[in-house]
């Protein structure tokens, strides 16, 4: 098995020219190294003029999803021994605009959760001395994997929806819709409602599935929005059946 | 308050009739498309099937079936044009083909069904 | 090696890079091919009503109108279109009942039903349906 390994990193300086070319860099591959470790590497000893977003090292921060040999993953949970002899495609994350090198621009999905409104909604806050909100485990549950979301955005590179159409609200998010929405302690569906509603928003989503693949927290984005669909479907007949006045 | 509310209304019968398909046509296209033409079976006789048409239950499932198929296959056609193609102005045009040849389709079986002699 | 291009940005907003989605997307990856065969497979579904359709209005007509459309189920062209829809349907039966657990959670007593029951009843209704609609057709 090699000791090193030959990273192909797409390169990218808008100051200098107008399209990607690819650099080559022969890192070392011990046997516990991710490809973030290679990236390190090549920064601090090869070439400190390459730029990416890294922060946590250990798959909870989101930051370092890039594509790897086509593939969206977190660079930090991604071992360079797997893909020996290599050479290892370093490009980033696909689907969003690339700024410099494997920086992309995120704005367009923290808008889209920003419209979401990943909070929990109260029609009426409950006052301090009322105690605290109670939610058995069963009702934790309902919810829980849908929070373990990261914001790492590998979904929304997989999703070819989202690629063919920008506008599209994208897995993610409707997922983090429906995590409060299947909270107990939340009364704001009706809110969510009118962004999710759109033909952008829930019923852009085609089912292609690709999204709960790569998911490195098996959020399994796919059955939120699957389930939001048909949450949503039942609420129009029963708002179709019963006349809000009657309610 | 939602809006495009005929949305959840086409992605039930979508749902419906991918299962109504799924549990249907092949038994159908395996007897009548492949098994009776190619004489691994015996068709069955014409007045058998005559009989069958006639019976009321048998027209109205049929009915459905045929309904909830033909919009299943219409919406789904449809985001296949629509991703495809996603042009914002072909966009009417395709619900046009695409929902407009599913209730022509159930005009039609609505219609043939009604006349069984 | 490389002019500095003129300033179309500014310092703080840098020219993006937006890549276009490649028309034969669907083609790069083989999940994506199987899911555009998957929605294809809508157009057979709509075929087979019309062939079932052609089927109750050759049986309306009479006797010599059946055989007329048994023998016309016998030419080459409607058979191999009917082979290929059948392998569609049959995909489109297979992906749908193998999503059918991602897609709803059944809760059964207040206990989560796992999703291989879930699949694995719908191929026993699938099997169930095929075999009762069959015994209908072949004059049980």
């Amino acid at each position: 098995m090699a000791d090193r390994i030959t990273l192909q990193v797409a390169r990218y300086r808008p100051e200098e020219e107008s399209s990607v070319t690819y650099q080559e860099y022969e890192v070392p591959c011990p046997k516990d190294w991710v490809v973030l470790d290679g990236l390190n590497f090549v920064k601090d000893q090869l070439d400190g003029t390459l730029s990416y977003r890294w922060s946590c090292r250990m798959g909870i921060c989101g930051s370092c999803g890039m594509t790897v040999n086509g593939e969206p993953k977190l660079t930090c949970a991604t071992f360079l021994a797997d893909y020996a002899p290599g050479p290892v495609r370093v490009e980033p994350l696909r689907n969003f605009p690339v700024i410099r090198d494997l920086v992309v621009e995120i704005g367009d999905f923290v808008r889209k959760l920003t419209r979401v409104k990943p909070w929990v909604i109260r029609a009426e806050e409950k006052p301090l001395s009322e105690g605290e909100y109670r939610q058995t485990p069963q009702e934790m549950d309902e919810y829980k994997q849908f929070s373990m979301c990261i914001n790492c955005m590998l979904c929304y590179a997989a999703c070819p929806i989202y690629g063919l159409d920008p506008k599209f609200i994208g897995p993610a998010a409707i997922a983090l819709a429906q995590r409060y929405n299947l909270d107990t302690r939340d009364q704001g569906a009706p809110e969510r409602l009118e962004i999710l509603s759109e033909h952008e928003g829930g019923w852009g989503c085609t089912f292609v599935g690709e999204c709960s693949v790569v998911c490195p927290k098996d959020v399994d984005p796919a059955g939120a929005i699957q389930r939001y669909k048909l949450s949503a479907a039942l609420e129009s007949l029963k708002a179709f059946v019963m006349p809000r006045g009657s309610r | 308050m939602a809006k495009r509310p005929i949305e959840p209304l086409l992605w039930m019968l979508f749902s419906a009739g991918g299962v109504v398909a799924a549990l249907l046509i092949p038994v159908l296209g395996l007897l009548f498309g492949l098994a009776f033409p190619l004489g691994w079976l015996s068709p069955p006789g014409h007045e058998h099937l005559l009989g069958m048409l006639r019976h009321p239950v048998t027209r109205v499932a049929a009915f459905v079936f045929c309904v909830l198929s033909l919009f299943h296959g219409a919406h789904r056609f449809r985001y296949t044009l629509y991703d495809g193609l996603q042009v914002k102005h072909l966009d009417e045009l395709i619900n046009l083909l695409c929902y407009g040849g599913a209730i022509a389709g159930s005009v039609w079986a609505g219609y043939l069904l009604w006349w069984v002699p | 090696m490389s002019e500095r291009l003129p300033p179309a940005y500014t310092e703080y907003h840098p020219r993006w890079l937006r890549p276009r989605m490649s028309t034969y997307w669907w083609l790069h990856r083989r999940s994506y091919l199987t899911f555009v065969l998957r929605e294809l497979s809508s157009v057979f579904v709509a075929w087979f009503v019309v062939y079932v359709l052609l089927l109750v209005r050759a049986v309306s007509r009479g006797e010599a109108s059946y055989q007329q459309f048994l023998a016309w189920s016998r030419s080459p062209l409607v058979l191999l279109l009917n082979l290929v829809g059948l392998l569609f349907v049959v995909f489109h039966a297979v992906t749908w009942f193998n999503l059918a657990p991602q897609a709803m959670v059944v809760r059964v007593l207040g206990r989560r039903v796992p999703g291989r029951w879930i699949t694995a009843s719908n191929y026993l209704a699938w099997a169930l349906v095929s075999a009762l609609t069959a015994w209908l057709l072949l004059g049980g």
